[in-house]
């Protein structure tokens, strides 16, 4: 893949696109921000509340979007051994455990004032939830061993079983909600959405992604160097004992 | 098959030598379910009514519970090295370790259960519905499980990682086995639930054997 497995072609990358990234951030979410909160309508029903989905929404796509990035990479370093896939499937969990995080704390501040409470077992909910447990599983089990190579193989392997059960997971859980308690949401579910809301919508959406990329360089950077500084003194402490 | 039937007679072997992890296992099933009506109150309605529920959720944290002796005793005394040298596959080791798992748990779950239906007030057809369930249910949480099991294998404070990997995955199991007898209880067919359940449990044989044989083979390294 252009090369990039080799970390320090991946550094010289990261230190020519970063930058890029970086930057389009501000202004994707910059404007985003200004054209959700001052320039766009407020909802009839929902009132300025509404605005809480320009946080939300991308937000709860950048969670899903970073389980598959960790999934992909971590298949990819499971059956290839690159060693950036491995950074990158590290990298990415913090970052998805935080948007779903974010996701469920502006969901929960959003679902006050409009169903009059913080928390339904809405099936869209309950799989924020668990996606938000399956990120915590991963960080606990990469961060378990002493040695981090065999942390990095063990939750690649989670990852990957985690990922085929995703959908396993979503299914049950929209059958289990529409069981016990039907159309709870959907009297709060737009209809279609206003053009002057889908523009701020679209444009966090891709300032989030532009957000999420930034700072997984960044991690990825910080990961190969941490590597790097390891190796280093573990070729001190040899040449002592030699 | 004859590597596997000798795997499976060495695992059941040791368990029955020390036995009391099997009965610990159900006495904690039955002790943690008794719990309940201290906690929500005795009105047989209610408890009929959660008593699925209740089965199945200590079943899991039952069965969850054993999980750690799947593989760490070996570990710890180097034994699954050399069962990993041995020419089988390892997916053979891994099925042999399922198997004896399921028949030391999941088996003595499902014979407990038609005491604590009577505990719990449930009545005779949805008892015959939750012992199916649990029948096509538990294999699938051993198999599950033995995943979790072998990827915290060398971790630290592996025994309580294993349920933060492992209980989140159970999910799927617990509500459509809830759902099956749910619905038998309110007289609507229950067989679709059932026949979800034995598709999990089908997908879960490949992932299961496949993915504990690669966290073993990382482990042993």
């Amino acid at each position: 893949m252009f090369g990039l497995q080799n970390p320090t072609k991946f550094l010289k990358f990261a230190k020519l696109v970063g930058p890029w990234l970086g930057g389009s951030t501000i202004l994707l979410i910059g404007s985003g921000l200004w054209f959700g909160l001052f320039n766009s309508p407020a909802d009839y029903q929902q009132g300025e509340t509404v605005r809480i989905m320009y946080v939300h929404v991308p937000s709860a796509w950048m969670g899903m979007f970073a389980y598959s990035v960790m999934a992909i990479a971590s298949a990819i370093a499971l059956v290839w051994k690159h060693p950036v896939a491995d950074h990158l499937a590290r990298g990415s969990a913090p970052l998805g455990a935080a948007f779903t995080l974010i996701c469920l704390v502006s969901g929960a501040l959003w679902g006050k004032p409009m169903w009059g409470t913080w928390w339904v077992w809405d099936a869209r909910l309950t799989s924020m939830l668990i996606l938000f447990f399956l990120y915590l599983g991963y960080m606990a089990l990469a961060g378990a061993f002493d040695d981090p190579e065999r942390g990095a193989k063990a939750s690649a392997i989670l990852a990957v079983v985690g990922w085929i059960n995703v959908p396993i997971i979503k299914f049950s859980v929209d059958w289990w909600n529409t069981l016990h308690q039907p159309a709870s949401v959907t009297k709060a579910a737009m209809p279609s959405i206003d053009p002057a809301m889908l523009l701020p919508l679209l444009l966090m959406g891709v300032g989030f992604t532009t957000f999420y990329a930034t700072l997984l360089l960044w991690r990825v950077r910080a990961e190969i160097l941490a590597t790097r500084i390891r190796n280093i003194r573990l070729a001190q402490i040899h040449a002592e004992g030699a | 098959m004859t590597r596997f039937i000798e795997l499976l007679r060495r695992e059941l072997r040791l368990a029955l030598r020390q036995g009391s992890d099997s009965m610990m296992v159900v006495g904690f099933f039955v002790l943690a379910v008794i719990l309940f009506p201290f906690g929500i109150g005795p009105e047989p309605g209610i408890l009929a009514r959660v008593a699925p529920g209740l089965v199945w959720v200590n079943a899991l944290l039952a069965a969850m519970l054993s999980l750690d002796r799947l593989y760490q005793g070996d570990y710890e005394d180097g034994s699954l090295e050399l069962l990993i040298l041995t020419p089988a596959p390892l997916e053979v080791l891994v099925a042999a370790k399922v198997t004896a798992h399921w028949l030391t748990t999941g088996l003595p779950l499902m014979a407990a259960s038609p005491l604590l239906a009577v505990f719990l007030n449930l009545d005779a057809t949805d008892l015959g519905v939750l012992l199916l369930t649990l029948a096509v249910g538990t294999p699938t949480l051993s198999l599950i499980g033995s995943v979790g099991a072998a990827l915290v294998l060398g971790a630290r404070r592996g025994g309580v990682l294993i349920s933060l990997l492992v209980l989140p995955l159970f999910i799927p199991i617990l509500i459509f086995a809830v759902g099956a007898v749910d619905a038998a209880s309110h007289g609507f067919p229950w067989t679709g639930q059932l026949a979800i359940l034995g598709a999990i449990l089908l997908g879960a044989v490949p992932l299961g054997l496949y993915a504990s044989a690669a966290a073993l083979k990382h482990a042993a390294e």
